[in-house]
């Protein structure tokens, strides 16, 4: 697989230098691997920090800015960020109101954010942390990590971040965090593995002709394999898979989201039939969101992720954001 | 007995492994993960070297750790601080615990290395959640650390024997998770390096022992007060 790239071991510092460049709004520390908000710390309010692997992008980094988060933390690709980045974020971005982190629940993000957070405590930093965990492809809980976090970061992420930024306390930003989490389910489908730059070639065998279902975001095979379907067919099967486990009275959110390697083309395409499949199973639409916003490199796939919502809930995503990768009314 | 120099050439001997074994440990790592550990474990070892090695500009400390416990615990310090992951916080606090359990003691007895890295092991299965059949780097650690009593050869063979045995369990932590079955029939990356960080430890005590008795032979050939003085001139 060929790259755009000069050597694997510089692929994140290469990309933070870019960003820093392209985004003076932002300040971009390369050698310390934090991406921060330029006017954090904000006075009273209550600082928004997430973190991950990169190779997910625009997630997280480029969700950094007013209304959405306060700080990210890049780790290597698909690898946890490290316990110093998260204590660095924390400080710089803390106004003496706390720290919410947004932990997406993988084992390595878990274990750093926890290391990370009873650092910044030993520092006076007050640290809440709410862990997404939406991926309803991961069935047998009991007997795995447990479900992973996907899509509904970014929804987690937007409507926390403008919780935040409208001045709420802590716990009330913990609290819409968590309520945003236990609110989304996602499901994902891959047509290709995605190829890391330490390896340089797909991390799993995915012959043509075949898809897999229920994947993650770290170009680990899915749950099941099979021959290759149609975008509707994909649709009802991925929307299903989410409405069984959600069963949703209230609108929802939308999120189709391509996994890197699929065109916004086939990506609207494939809304259309979501929106079709929702519309058979008598589920409102509040809003949707369309493109490649928590990606797995150079995957071809997508995921659905519906988020049931308030009027409050709705009220927060429909405020203004201002971030590279999400930006309206503002 | 061990001092704080065998220690820090331990860990030079793993981080070596490591990195002639890391495309090895990524290629394992493919199928039931990210494709990842070993280019992972190599920027962490290499930095836990340079860190021992003081050449690092931002050391976490500044003096060179002159005990057992010392060394190891500024290596998982520095795994910590390098790695990322899950293996970053699981090593980290293996080295880490094991080199608290080891005290401030300036030697210790290879039984009490076994006691220091049952308290890491244990650490470690209490910060991951895990037990030994999970199909994780417990499946070589456990084993080994009960081998260890016997001799370090003893270890390093039950470290490898673990991690091969983790073939054809199923993974119930850790990202290899959530493939359920499909986890079935590879060998856990994590029990890999676990075993690499044994056999290194049996290779460094052979490498040692196998000096000793070189000194021995030279301090016997001269056959004098010379000889006794090399014989305590150990380092």
């Amino acid at each position: 697989m060929e790259m755009l790239i000069n050597v694997a071991e510089t692929v994140v510092a290469d990309a933070l230098r870019g960003m820093a460049a392209a985004h003076p709004e932002l300040i971009v520390d390369v050698e310390n691997r934090v991406i921060v908000r330029a006017d954090a710390p904000v006075a009273g309010k209550v600082g928004l920090v997430s973190g991950g692997g990169s190779g997910h992008e625009p997630l997280h980094g480029g969700f950094v800015g007013p209304g959405m988060l306060s700080a990210a933390c890049p780790g290597e690709v698909f690898t946890s960020p490290v316990p110093d980045q998260m204590v660095r974020a924390a400080a710089a971005v803390d106004s003496g109101a706390g720290v919410l982190f947004v932990v997406k629940n993988y084992t390595g993000d878990v274990l750093n954010f926890d290391m990370a957070a009873d650092l910044a405590e030993d520092e006076g930093i007050q640290v809440a942390k709410v862990l997404v965990n939406d991926d309803v492809a991961v069935t047998d809980s009991l007997y795995t990590a447990g479900r992973r976090g996907t899509g509904a970061t970014l929804f987690v992420e937007k409507l926390a971040g403008a919780a935040a930024e409208a001045g709420m306390p802590l716990e009330r930003v913990e609290s819409i965090a968590r309520r945003v989490n236990e609110n989304s389910r996602s499901f994902g489908v891959a047509l290709s593995a995605c190829s890391t730059p330490a390896k340089g070639s797909p991390t799993f065998d995915l012959p043509a002709g075949e898809l897999e279902l229920g994947v993650g975001i770290h170009g680990e095979p899915g749950r099941e394999r099979r021959a290759m379907m149609t975008s509707r067919e994909i649709a009802d099967f991925a929307v299903d898979a989410v409405l069984d486990d959600l069963n949703p009275r209230d609108p929802v959110l939308v999120l189709v989201n391509g996994m890197g390697g699929t065109p916004l083309l086939e990506l609207y395409g494939f809304n259309a039939e979501v929106q079709r499949v929702l519309g058979e199973r008598g589920v409102a639409v509040a809003r949707t969101l369309v493109g490649n916003y928590v990606t797995s490199l150079d995957m071809a796939g997508a995921s659905v992720t519906l988020c049931r919502v308030d009027e409050e809930l709705l009220g927060l995503w429909d405020a203004p954001v201002r971030t590279p990768g999400l930006r309206w009314g503002m | 007995m061990l001092d704080a120099a065998f220690f820090r050439r331990w860990l030079a001997a793993a981080a070596a492994a490591v990195d002639r074994e890391a495309d090895r440990l990524t290629e394992l790592d493919s199928p039931i993960g990210d494709a990842d550990h070993g280019s992972n474990l190599r920027r962490g070892f290499t930095a836990v070297v340079a860190t021992l090695e003081s050449t690092l500009e931002n050391t976490l400390e500044k003096e060179p750790p002159d005990t057992p416990g010392a060394v190891l615990s500024l290596a998982g310090r520095q795994l910590i601080s390098t790695v990322g992951g899950a293996s970053g916080p699981l090593y980290g606090t293996l080295l880490r615990r094991t080199g608290r359990a080891l005290g401030d003691a300036p030697r210790v007895a290879r039984g009490d290395l076994a006691d220091a890295l049952r308290a890491g092991a244990d650490a470690v299965a209490q910060l991951g959640g895990a037990a030994p059949g999970d199909k994780t780097m417990l499946d070589a650690l456990v084993p080994a650390v009960d081998a260890l009593p016997s001799s370090f050869a003893a270890a390093a063979e039950a470290a490898v024997q673990g991690a091969l045995a983790t073939v054809p369990l199923q993974a119930r932590k850790g990202r290899a998770s959530y493939l359920g079955e499909r986890s079935i029939g590879h060998q856990d990356p994590g029990a890999a390096s676990s075993a690499l960080l044994f056999e290194t430890l049996a290779e460094t005590a052979e490498t040692e022992r196998a000096e000793r008795a070189e000194r021995t032979e030279a301090a016997e050939g001269a056959e004098g007060t010379e000889g006794v003085a090399g014989r305590g001139g150990h380092e």
